[in-house]
């Protein structure tokens, strides 16, 4: 019998295989991602459209034409939280890998250049760290857009894109003192040198030698930053400033819930649960990604 | 140590600047302003007088030069009236403030005593079922939105058990210190496990860092017991990046205070902040995110002088970065 290659992604994986927390939530995350992905499917199967109202049958208990019953508007619970999951999971990627970018971007320019680049760079963003986050985020999302000079436009993708904007904005720090730490690192190994002997530019070096190498670091915040992401925009949405209903997110269905908990409790839990399992599974992904593209960390 | 403490109060002093100026641009625009909000209390009042109204107030005026204004009366001590509260700012803010730290110092209490045993307990039996356990326990309570948190525990102890309060504040003075304690028990838990996971877990990355070293080696080596090379030898140490994180996340504290007293009606900071940022409440909001601001600075610092002083090897050369 000829013996498995070890390839260093074969190994990677095979550590990752190891930390069974990561890969049980692995298999959440995805299966969430699945049945978000085919919330029209369950929407024909069910036959209760995402906005259909139906004010005869509000409070419907759990049944065969409503798994998770009706909320005040006679809507389906179940197909608003498939819905919703598209909304708030979407958010949490596309805010977490912007904030990334930022970061990497800054982390770079910081960490390659050094001097007084890296002295401005780092005081602006430990700044941006003693920022009261929330608060601030409130702030930025009240903004009216018109005043801004933005008007038209449809307001409910408007929503969207506004509130991975402004995560983005705030979100990126963790990242930029990562790449920056790594990079200042890097750039004295031999062949970073050797590129710059080669008369390679600052651009080169920083996206040929240096990114690729600050791939690990740069995997494991993100994935634990989308976890943070999705935790703030149901807080922003819940609030009632961040995702704007009738598109449901899984925080503004939760708005509701408060004024009706007296009358249906349950309404109260299942979206919650839902934000709750996939901010951890990416929170056991991130950690079970850490041990296994650390090449140090060695356990038994 | 003073330089480092110059150069801080340096920082801050400049980050507080900025973001006064940023805020008040950030409140410009938002919907409406102060006019918009006489139109709507009187309807008799005509475009034109609206517009009298805007030149006599300077709501024309470029933003730089109304900030000007601004902040040359504030620094002169004049902060303006809160329009929501019909009294000056900070005889709203006190108060408030007041009650947002009686409710942050118990609830940090709280989570420090639950964090720091649970991290050490997991730290010295790495990878057991005791350290999993534990683990899980502080990503579960990372991962909870904390305003569910807060929903669930209403639902469970208000509505179903009717054993505690929903929300809101006891008045002083009436009724027992437990009839007033009674409003702090739901804020207090919730804001608690939204903290404690993460001290947990720095608590254990940082005292499984130190019991790699030699001198723990060492220590073991001479016939120590297990317990006294933790708490002896390990605990210092271990402690110095912990009180450095937690001192720094201050600034996530108050973040969880803001959503933790908006569900409980609970008169703080927080709340107050909320409010007047929906109400059009311009100076107290400005006032009360600067306010918000000083105190995560003041973390940060704190964090700072802490860490020089907790360990001799760091000399005030070399600042921490």
């Amino acid at each position: 019998m000829i013996p498995a290659l070890v390839t260093p992604s074969g190994l990677i994986l095979r550590r990752f295989a190891r930390h069974h927390m990561a890969v049980g939530a692995s298999v959440v995350l995805v299966s969430l991602i699945i049945l978000a992905l085919c919330a029209p499917v369950f929407e024909d199967w069910i036959g209760s459209g995402v906005d259909a109202i139906n004010l005869l049958d509000r409070f419907a208990s759990p049944s065969w034409s409503h798994p998770l019953g009706t909320d005040e508007l006679g809507r389906d619970v179940f197909v608003r939280l498939l819905y919703g999951g598209r909304v708030s999971l979407f958010v949490g990627v596309t805010a977490a890998l912007s904030a990334a970018a930022i970061g990497v971007v800054i982390g770079l320019l910081a960490g390659y250049f050094g001097g007084w680049t890296d002295k401005i760079l780092m005081r602006f963003t430990d700044g941006v760290i003693s920022l009261p986050l929330l608060p601030l985020l409130i702030v930025l999302a009240a903004v009216d857009p018109a005043k801004l000079g933005f008007s038209g436009g449809d307001e409910t993708t408007m929503g969207l894109y506004r509130i991975v904007l402004i995560v983005a904005l705030v979100g990126w720090t963790t990242v930029a003192r990562l790449v920056r730490s790594t990079t200042l690192s890097l750039k004295q190994r031999p062949f970073v040198l050797a590129a710059h002997a080669q008369g390679a530019g600052p651009l080169r070096i920083m996206a040929v030698h240096i990114l690729p190498n600050l791939s690990s670091p740069i995997i494991v915040a993100t994935t634990l930053s989308a976890g943070n992401v999705i935790l703030l925009e149901s807080v922003l949405s819940f609030l009632g400033l961040g995702i704007q209903p009738p598109l449901p997110s899984w925080g503004n269905l939760l708005t509701n819930a408060q004024e009706l908990i007296w009358n249906a409790p349950s309404l109260a839990f299942y979206p919650g649960v839902l934000i709750f399992l996939s901010v951890i599974a990416l929170n056991f992904i991130g950690d079970g990604l850490q041990d296994a593209l650390d090449p140090r960390a060695v356990r038994e | 140590m003073i330089r480092i403490l110059v150069e801080r109060l340096i920082q801050s002093i400049s980050i507080l600047f900025i973001m006064s100026f940023v805020v008040y641009g950030l409140m410009g625009l938002m919907p409406g302003d102060p006019i918009d909000l006489l139109i709507s209390a009187d309807p008799k009042i005509t475009s034109a007088d609206a517009e009298r109204l805007r030149e006599l107030y300077g709501l024309h005026r470029p933003l730089s030069e109304r900030y000007g204004n601004w902040l040359q009366a504030a620094l002169g001590g004049d902060l303006g009236y809160s329009r929501l509260h019909a009294k000056p700012v900070f005889e709203v803010l006190w108060p408030a403030l007041g009650n947002t730290i009686v409710l942050l110092g118990l609830a940090f209490c709280l989570s420090l005593v639950i964090a720091l045993p649970a991290g050490i307990i997991a730290a010295s039996r790495p990878y057991s079922k005791t350290d999993y356990a534990i683990n899980f326990a502080a990503f579960a309570g990372i991962s909870t939105p904390p305003f569910w948190l807060a929903l669930l525990l209403i639902i469970v102890f208000a509505v179903l058990w009717g054993i505690l309060p929903a929300g809101g504040m006891g008045t002083l003075g009436q009724g027992g210190l437990w009839e007033n304690l009674r409003f702090l028990v739901l804020p207090v838990i919730s804001l608690t496990i939204a903290n404690v996971g993460g001290q947990t877990r720095y608590m254990r990355a940082a005292m499984i860092e130190t019991l790699r070293q030699d001198y723990i080696r060492t220590a073991r080596a001479k016939g120590l017991s297990k317990s006294r090379v933790i708490l002896g030898h390990g605990l210092r140490n271990a402690l110095i990046p912990v009180v450095t994180i937690i001192a720094l996340d201050f600034g996530a504290l108050f973040s969880g205070a803001l959503i933790t007293e908006t569900i409980f009606a609970y008169p703080g900071m927080g709340r107050l902040i909320f409010d007047a940022i929906m109400g059009n409440d311009y100076n107290l909001a400005l006032l009360a995110l600067l306010l918000a601001t000083l105190v995560t600075l003041l973390g940060n610092t704190l964090a700072d002088i802490a860490y020089v002083k907790l360990d001799p090897r760091i000399t005030d050369k070399a600042g921490p970065t």
